[in-house]
């Protein structure tokens, strides 16, 4: 390094980020490492962990991920309940924003303010109020259950009711029990029979609840995608003779990858942490520990059992599986304009656009792309 | 390049500042006179407050202290945070649930066996708050699981005071009489705290009388449940769910349910329902004789406190026979001394079925570490109508021993 008029510049920056770095430390980093010596202690919440603790090793995850019990039978009722909230809440909210989005995009639609507003309020009320108006929307006789029955559906109860969905469209078909093969004990203390039972319909509420709260926040980000989306794009695929779909699924939906990806990545994280909801329903997971989710159950073990170990135990392992979802998504949604497979589709490409016309349009999705990484490796780092 | 200093630096401020503000000291200490304490509550409403903040501050007058009284949201939450920042209140509500586990991570202060008046608890209250043989806190007050019958409903059907359920055949034929179209004869919640009552008027118990063996998959404890199934398949009993009310008092107060197995509590749905007329009768015997629960609160002092002595000292003033009155007065609590608990059947006659049935009156079991277990014991009963009670139980018998057994060797 050159001294002269740049000495010290390192240091004065180390003290102009320090208030930063101390912040961050004290509140974030110092924290997750005084949890993470907690889940591999057996601190009873008594004074600060260190100093009232010892070291136990893997005990806690031990009891939540192998030991045969109600620790780890209870750890596997939420994995699975959260497994289905996810799958069904993230491809649903995601396509639902994008379609939101769509709408409220287009150029023509009257009262186009009004309907971003309306779209986007769920998402900037708290969670508190709208599952509360929830819970009395799905009660037994409430405003659901009053025009299921005005075109002659009988509605179930819904926040009360711990019936799985799949068992229940089993059961119509008549299969009321556990069929031999599934009668047999799954991972984590729980039957394959239970594994497949769907989500509860409390479950299903839950599911359109949070599906109506976050679609809004989602189709902001891809009304500002769409609207970083030039008119003249528009207007070659339109000279390229593409009609509204063909413009849609080969033109937009290709330049909104960046911001789709950000998407799934926050509905991802955010799905897996449910609690707000379920700390709402009240009973602890109730009914029939359907609603019960590793979240909840963290705190659960933690403040009404004591037994902070595992309650931090099952916050690293929630933790783990969305950091691994995360990453495994990112290869799926990886950019393949990159890399050794890039270039072989970028060849591929090449010769595609000598031999036909209608790939020219293809390759010009591609090179729409191409603006983006910047944008995108921005936005996921 | 000397960055690297500076980095360690920067992040050891960061570390010693927050187990600083983690290990955070107690308050001074100094003589029961004079002193500050906080009192943590769980308050039930309004009057609740107002009555523990009246009491408090009577004792503070006499001894030259201050009580500052905190209204819990989340009480076991807020005691968790307290105790792990080292700065629990100086006395708090601890309810009968959680109060094993607490005592089990010596979280609190034994000290009511050395109260002026420890005798003069029930007997029973004073074993649910006994741990590790020892007296731990003194009982606040206590309620018990009586029979609640909506008294229109109950002449509208021809009813009349011969016809008050005294066992189990009875109680079925009442709730037959009672069940109407837009009415169901009984109803209560599925869940232990109930249906736990049933098993042990069968002669069931859940842990055998040496706190070793569970004994939860007993003909005794299946009959209790399958009683329940036989109401509800006659179609003379439905959960407050099925009612589609929050709670059974719910149920009572809309009409839907002519009688509900509720506590002294009952007196909540006053206000919603200010036209419905109930009276509480003893639970009815079943075949292994009457049984009923009875929930409890104590007052929780934590252990090592400095604070302890003036805490103690205002608990055995709020336990008092005196005070204890004021408190049912103000919010109908049924007060933890025999004396007092004497004085409240007489000035409230129409709950005096509750203090009687104190005398038979069992806690619900709780040990250290059982709450996961009747949780899910809990979570099974949702499906005891049109499910298994011997499968349910076989369940509970694993998990609740698996969780004895862990108990007991610490």
């Amino acid at each position: 390094m050159s001294k002269g008029m740049r000495a010290g510049e390192a240091r004065y920056g180390w003290l102009f980020v320090s208030p930063a770095i101390i912040i961050i430390g004290v509140f974030l980093v110092a924290p997750i490492f005084l949890a993470l010596y907690v889940s591999v202690s057996d601190w009873n919440g008594l004074g600060s962990p260190v100093g009232n603790s010892s070291f136990v090793g893997g005990e806690n995850y031990q009891k939540v991920l192998i030991d045969e019990g109600l620790s780890r039978s209870d750890f596997g009722t939420a994995i699975r309940n959260n497994i289905y909230f996810v799958i069904f809440v993230v491809p649903t909210q995601t396509a639902l924003a994008l379609f939101l989005a769509v709408q409220v995009n287009r150029k023509v639609l009257r009262g186009r303010g009004f309907f971003r507003t309306a779209f986007y309020f769920p998402s900037v009320t708290s969670s508190i109020a709208i599952t509360t108006i929830f819970l009395f929307l799905f009660t037994a006789s409430g405003v659901v259950n009053s025009i299921l029955r005005f075109f002659g559906i009988n509605g179930p109860n819904w926040f009360k009711d711990p019936s799985g969905v799949i068992h229940n469209l089993l059961g119509a078909v008549g299969v009321t029990s556990a069929p031999a093969f599934l009668d047999v004990e799954g991972p984590l203390g729980i039957s394959w029979w239970q594994w497949v039972s769907g989500p509860s319909t409390a479950m299903c509420a839950i599911i359109v609840l949070v599906v109506f709260t976050t679609s809004g926040t989602f189709m902001l980000l891809f009304l500002a995608a769409l609207q970083n989306i030039g008119a003249e794009i528009d207007e070659a695929a339109l000279m390229d003779g593409s009609g509204p779909f063909r413009k849609f699924f080969s033109v937009t939906l290709p330049m909104l990858k960046p911001t789709l990806f950000t998407v799934l990545t926050l509905g991802l994280i955010g799905t897996w942490q449910l609690f707000d909801q379920v700390y709402l329903t009240g009973g602890g997971g109730a009914p029939g520990k359907t609603l019960l989710t590793p979240a909840y159950l963290a705190f659960q073990s933690s403040f009404t059992d004591l037994n902070w170990g595992q309650g931090a135990a099952i916050s690293f392992i929630l933790f783990a599986i969305i950091v691994s979802l995360t990453l495994l998504q990112r290869v799926i949604l990886r950019d393949r304009d990159t890399g050794k497979r890039a270039e072989r589709n970028a060849r591929k490409a090449e010769a595609d656009l000598r031999t036909s016309a209608e790939r020219d349009r293809a390759r010009s999705d591609s090179l729409g792309t191409d603006t983006s990484i910047d944008q995108q490796k921005a936005g996921t780092r | 390049m000397n960055t690297k200093p500076w980095v360690a630096a920067t992040l050891a401020v960061g570390l010693t500042a927050t187990l600083a503000g983690c290990a955070s000291g107690g308050d001074g200490g100094g003589s029961a006179d004079g002193q500050e304490l906080s009192v943590l509550i769980g308050s039930s409403g309004e009057a609740e407050t107002a009555a523990v903040e009246a009491a408090t501050s009577a004792w503070a007058e006499e001894n030259d202290a201050t009580v500052e009284v905190i209204v819990a949201n989340d009480l076991n939450q807020q005691l968790s945070q307290g105790f792990a920042g080292d700065s629990a209140p100086d006395l708090f509500y601890m309810g009968w649930d959680q109060f094993a586990t607490y005592g089990a991570n010596r979280y609190l202060e034994p000290y009511a066996a050395d109260l002026a008046n420890a005798d003069d608890f029930y007997p029973n209250l004073v074993d649910t708050f006994t741990y590790d043989d020892a007296f731990t806190c003194a009982p606040k007050d206590f309620s018990t699981l009586g029979l609640i019958i909506n008294t229109d409903a109950w002449a509208a059907a021809g009813l009349t005071d011969a016809d008050v359920p005294t066992d189990w055949d009875s109680l079925e034929a009442a709730a037959t009489a009672l069940t109407t179209d837009t009415q169901v004869g009984l109803s209560f919640g599925l869940e232990y705290a109930r249906a736990g009552a049933f098993m042990n008027q069968a002669g069931g118990e859940l842990i055998s009388d040496d706190g070793e063996t569970v004994t939860a998959d007993t003909p005794e404890n299946v009959a209790g449940l399958e009683y329940i199934q036989k109401l509800a398949d006659a179609g003379v009993y439905m959960t407050p769910s099925a009612l589609d009310a929050g709670w059974s008092g719910e149920a009572l107060g809309l009409g839907k349910a002519a009688m509900v197995i509720e506590g002294p509590w009952i007196k909540g749905i006053d206000a919603d329902f200010p036209d419905t007329n109930y009276a509480a009768y003893e639970l009815p015997a079943g075949p292994g004789g009457q049984s009923t629960f009875t929930f409890s609160n104590c007052w929780g002092i934590p252990q090592g406190s400095e604070t302890a002595d003036a805490a103690a000292s205002l608990v055995e003033f709020l336990t008092s026979d005196e005070q204890q009155m004021a408190a049912a007065d103000a919010f109908g609590v049924i007060p933890s001394t025999e004396s007092a608990a004497a004085l409240y059947a007489a000035a409230y006659p129409e709950n005096a079925s509750f203090v009687e049935s104190a005398d038979y009156a069992v806690s619900p079991v709780n040990f250290a570490g059982s709450a996961s277990a009747i949780t899910d014991f809990n979570s099974q009963l949702e499906s005891l109508i049109g499910g298994d009670a011997q499968s349910i139980l076989e369940s509970v018998q694993t998990s609740l021993q698996a969780a004895l057994d862990e108990s007991n060797a610490q």
